[in-house]
């Protein structure tokens, strides 16, 4: 095994969510409509400090929710079930620009159970997503609207993305070879 | 997360935080209940056969639309139109609802250890929704739950079960999951339903009721299973109601925070008064909401245990 090597520092993924924040911005200029959903765990401190950074572009509050998919998973018999975590959806989702947030894309699969999901919530006009690093490797004919870095990986590797833990600072990190 | 069981046999052999995982689990089911729509595809695709042989009402409904709301298939069994009664095995029959290739079974059964009996000769998942006088696991699991979301823990807690014991799959489930928590359980009743072997499963045991019901956070009543009993075991139902029944009086004298709770159905004005059953500290119908996200984490979880053998091959 060898050392994990640092993709992103504390630096780097500021300037990236900066970066995504302005790309948003400049894609939907009806910035009413805009909301941001995070999907559990990586993408929901994203998605909250993409809010913040759009309310300081825009001058007006950013609606952000947590929308857990583990229920719409197409491999949950064959793992251990997944961690449930609570899904906070408090606007109406229909007629906005849903913006999905996760930390990682890899197989495409957690985002096709998320727009599954958003499903049972109503019909959003458009949703796009925006991940932290896009590490390759897609099993659906799935893209990144908004990418804060491409990291070309080898299927076995691991890509770690911590955020927000108390006393630790952010960063991303590739393990393995 | 911590849950690699194929089988929700009983709570005896859970560890606290294999219990922790279901009321954690249970907790995002509870919302999905809440939404305009109230089904996730968790197990689409997957055969749910509910085998109750014997008769129930609740825990059956709470199981089936547990089932639907996960998008399963169900095919339901009652004993009174099925082959059991015209003398096929218990075996045979679960034998012959395999072969239809049903991925769960949820066994209700009058003899103890029917649950497990199942796990062993099947390869289905088999979810125990009560045994016999033996366990009755999803509804302990969903007492727990429910005191843990109105009291914010378990732990330290002092928790009364009032009424026939001896004869009651939720009582010991209930102490079960209640003392591996942590909290502090009490048992109250006729001499004759509350034998004091109960001690040893780390229970207090009392004959008073203003005893055991004095210091309770939580008092758990419980019904008297007439259709359990081989012989009187108290002298009449009167009786019981005058020495053991909650009433407003006995309720009075309690902390002014302990809530009740039944695993229903009730028998107003045997085990509690008409009134204290429908104010605000009583949880029963709470308990039937709760019980529905808690059956659904249960099939959601099992649905992703292996089981030990499988986990090794793998």
């Amino acid at each position: 095994m060898s050392e994990p090597t640092i993709i992103l520092n504390p630096q780097a993924i500021q300037r990236a969510l900066t970066r995504i924040a302005h790309e948003i911005a400049e894609r939907n200029e009806n910035s009413v409509d805009v909301v941001l959903i995070g999907i559990p765990e990586g993408g929901v401190p994203l998605a909250q400090q993409l809010s913040l950074l759009l309310r300081d572009i825009w001058n007006h509050p950013v609606p952000v929710g947590t929308l857990d998919v583990s229920m719409h998973r197409d491999d949950l018999d064959q793992r251990v079930a997944p961690t449930v975590h609570p899904t906070v959806v408090p606007f109406d989702v229909t007629g906005k620009t849903v913006v999905l947030v996760d930390d990682v894309l890899f197989s495409g699969r957690t985002t096709r159970a998320a727009m599954d999901a958003l499903n049972d919530f109503g019909r959003p006009r458009q949703i796009q997503l925006a991940v932290l690093v896009d590490r390759g490797h897609r099993e659906l004919p799935i893209k990144a609207d908004f990418v804060g870095k491409n990291v070309p990986t080898a299927r076995t590797q691991k890509v770690h993305v911590r955020l927000s833990v108390p006393g630790k600072e952010d960063e991303v990190v590739l393990e393995g070879k | 997360m911590t849950w690699d069981r194929k089988h929700l046999l009983d709570i005896e052999s859970l560890r606290p935080e294999e219990i922790y995982t279901v009321l954690d689990t249970a907790r995002a089911f509870k919302a999905v209940g809440k939404r305009a729509i109230k089904k996730v595809p968790a197990l689409r695709g997957k055969t749910v056969v509910n085998l109750f042989v014997e008769p129930s009402t609740r825990t059956r409904i709470s199981f089936e639309l547990a089932e639907q709301r996960l998008s399963a298939d169900i095919i339901n069994f009652t004993a009174e139109a099925s082959s059991l009664k015209k003398g096929e095995t218990l075996k045979d029959t679960a034998r012959n609802l395999e072969a239809l290739n049903a991925d769960f079974i949820v066994i209700r059964h009058s003899a103890s250890g029917a649950a497990h009996f199942l796990s062993r000769v099947l390869n289905a998942s088999v979810i125990n929704a009560g045994d016999g006088a033996h366990e009755h696991p999803t509804q302990a699991l969903l007492d727990t739950f429910t005191i843990r979301e109105r009291k914010g823990r378990i732990e330290g807690l002092n928790v009364t079960i009032l009424g026939d014991i001896l004869y009651s799959r939720v009582a010991r489930s209930n102490i079960w999951a209640l003392t591996k928590l942590g909290a502090k359980v009490t048992l109250c009743g006729p001499a004759t339903l509350v034998p004091r072997v109960f001690e040893q499963m780390g229970c207090r045991v009392t004959y008073n009721v203003d005893d055991a019901i004095r210091e309770a956070d939580i008092i758990n009543l419980l019904r008297i299973q007439h259709e359990r009993q081989r012989q009187t075991m108290f002298p009449s139902i009167g009786e019981y109601a005058t020495l053991f029944g909650l009433t407003k009086a006995r309720l009075a004298r309690t902390k002014p925070d302990a809530l009740i709770m039944h695993p229903g159905p009730i028998n107003r004005g045997v085990e509690i008064d008409s009134e204290i059953a429908d104010c605000d500290r009583s949880l029963v119908l709470e308990q039937v909401t709760n019980g529905l996200a808690v059956r659904m984490a249960v099939l959601f979880l099992v649905n992703g245990g292996k089981g030990p053998h499988e986990i090794a091959a793998v």
